[in-house]
């Protein structure tokens, strides 16, 4: 199993980006250009667009919460994906490793759920 | 038919040509799935609804998708001056190349025969394929953060917010639905996981040998199930579909969007949709084998390229299903959107692959079958006493949650902020009066006669 197997790979990429990339950057010179005061507001449904904070504004820590409960899972997952593969050859010491590992992360799921983070408000 | 499957090593060995008519062939097929599902979507929404859908541009309307992206070139292309412009211009692209790279290892058929080489109808296959596929979709969710917050605007910045925190959120779902297939077919690459659905497997239990089914959907159907509500999350789809919530959002992360930039959001979504189908046709449908029924009466079903037809008649029918729902579902408010995928899929998913590992494990092991199924039906009664015996917990009375509150108190001590009564009356309007008609009521179902004769009385 040679690394050339992954070549195709940035092949498609390569040409998915050259696409992308030559379309959004022809559509401005194919299509008209009429300049207009009004239509370059932020759009808000037609009424006196909000000023804009600078730095995009504030939005609700629930968001950052969840990226961080995100993450937190994700390394579950990365940890349990190449414990899956070789799931037969690792056998009893394996699971009860694994399940170990799952109820460690569970106490943090479970200690997340009671605190309410969870909950969206 | 073992002797179609392909083991990695082959797709190495390809002539640089070749990947690069693979490489376009990929490309082509992405693109054209795209149009016709746009097309799809709406003459089957269009049925369910009762109205044709789009019938004019083409055979059948099939050319619409097309026209439409046409004239998308050929709008005029409109940046809000509050826009960051370099991350304005890259959030498009982001989206589009995250899109079409996912696809890169997705079996479409088994070895064919192509301009004199014998290759695999797979653009390439590695050890970690479906680690590429969710890295590709996690990839994705920069493409929405960032159009979101680059557009300068609230409607996008909620959007893309939204948008985001659900793709996560249910990402992870997903990446545990597919633990249980990574762990029966022992690989993550994707050709492998199609061959081991080739064959059902030998399993006993409490002594008989039963015959399982091949395709993990059957065998694995929790996972299937949770991998199919999470991929409907994932990819922004009805009922799920609360970034581009229209009544509240209007278009969500690309409201400012216009033009070819819009395209690409609209072409990122629906290739996204055709990779998570044709990524539960691999893992969960048994891949491009055609299902039972066929391979028993004919045999040449699983060699050449009739495989590619069995591969699409199982994304098609997986995209109706999207479709399906879209036309028959309301959207879910956010909160209970969230709350089932962090409260209910994933523990869930998690006590399943313990379940499911444990039981493989047991039937791994050396013991004898009747002390297995000892093992088996004590775990399942302690399980059951458990649940049984676990203390109820108590639900807040309606009555306590309202004690709390002092009604017309002052927040603060005497001098402090009044809290108004909680029985509070709206005192009736002034104009009320004057609407009021001096009419006597009439009784439900008298005749027109009589009302029109009470009318006259009151003149």
């Amino acid at each position: 199993m040679s690394l050339s197997a992954y070549i195709p790979i940035v092949g498609l990429l390569a040409l998915g980006a050259a696409f992308a990339l030559f379309s959004v950057s022809i559509a401005p010179i194919v299509g008209p250009r009429r300049y207009n005061r009004a239509k370059l507001d932020a759009y808000e449904c037609g009424i006196e667009p909000s000023p804009q904070p600078v730095g995009g504004g504030r939005f609700p820590v629930k968001f950052y919460l969840t990226a961080m409960l995100f993450i937190v899972f994700d390394i579950e997952i990365i940890f349990l994906y190449p414990w899956a593969v070789s799931f037969n050859k690792l056998a009893l010491f394996g699971f009860v490793e694994m399940v170990l590992f799952i109820a460690t992360v569970f106490v943090a799921y479970a200690y997340v759920w009671r605190r309410g983070g969870l909950d969206w408000d | 038919m073992l002797a179609a499957t392909s083991s990695l090593d082959q797709f190495s060995h390809d002539p640089w040509w070749l990947v690069l008519i693979k490489i376009v062939g990929v490309f082509a097929f992405l693109v054209v799935m795209t149009l016709f599902t746009i097309w799809y979507e709406r003459r089957v929404v269009g049925r369910m609804q009762v109205r044709p859908g789009p019938n004019r541009n083409g055979p059948f309307g099939l050319l619409q998708s097309l026209a439409d992206g046409i004239k998308l070139a050929f709008k005029e292309e409109v940046i809000p001056k509050t826009a960051d412009k370099v991350v304005y211009f890259f959030a498009p692209v982001i989206s589009a190349v995250c899109a079409f790279t996912a696809f890169a290892v997705i079996p479409l058929g088994p070895v064919v025969s192509m301009f004199g080489h014998h290759t695999p109808l797979q653009l390439t296959d590695v050890p970690v394929a479906v680690l590429l596929i969710l890295a590709c979709s996690s990839m994705g969710v920069y493409g929405v953060v960032l159009a979101g917050w680059a557009s300068g605007s609230t409607y996008p910045l909620l959007g893309g917010l939204r948008s985001s925190a659900q793709m996560i959120s249910y990402e992870v779902a997903m990446g545990l639905s597919i633990v249980a297939v990574f762990m029966t077919a022992g690989s993550m690459s994707t050709s492998d996981i199609v061959a081991s659905q080739a064959n059902g497997s030998q399993a006993q239990f409490f002594g008989l040998t039963f015959t399982m089914p091949s395709w993990y959907a059957l065998l694995l159907f929790p996972s299937f199930l949770i991998y199919f509500v999470s991929a409907v999350g994932e990819t922004n789809r009805a009922p799920f579909d609360l970034p581009e919530a229209e009544s509240e959002l209007v278009g969500g992360f690309h409201t400012e969007y216009s033009s070819f930039k819009f395209a690409m959001f609209f072409l990122a979504e629906y290739i996204n949709m055709v990779t998570v189908s044709a990524l539960c046709t691999t893992l969960f449908l048994g891949g491009w084998r055609a299902p039972a029924p066929i391979t028993t009466f004919w045999a040449g079903a699983n060699s050449g390229w009739w495989p590619m037809l069995w591969f699409t008649i199982k994304v098609l029918l997986l995209l109706f299903v999207f479709i399906w729902l879209r036309g028959t579902l309301p959207r879910l408010r956010y909160d209970q959107f969230m709350r089932f995928g962090w409260k209910v899929l994933i523990p869930v998913n998690l006590v399943w692959i313990v379940a499911l590992a444990g039981l493989r494990t047991l039937q791994n092991s050396g013991l004898e079958s009747q002390i297995k199924t000892y093992i088996m039906v004590g775990t399942v009664l302690v399980i059951a006493a458990v649940w049984v015996l676990w203390p109820a917990k108590e639900k807040p009375t309606a009555a306590s949650g309202v004690e709390g509150i002092d009604p017309g108190g002052r927040v603060g001590g005497a001098g402090g902020f009044p809290v108004p009564p909680l029985d509070l009356e709206v005192p009736p309007s002034p104009r009320a009066p004057r609407l009021s008609v001096d009419r006597e009521p009439v009784p439900a179902g008298t005749v027109a006669g009589d009302q029109s004769a009470t009318e006259q009385e009151g003149r």
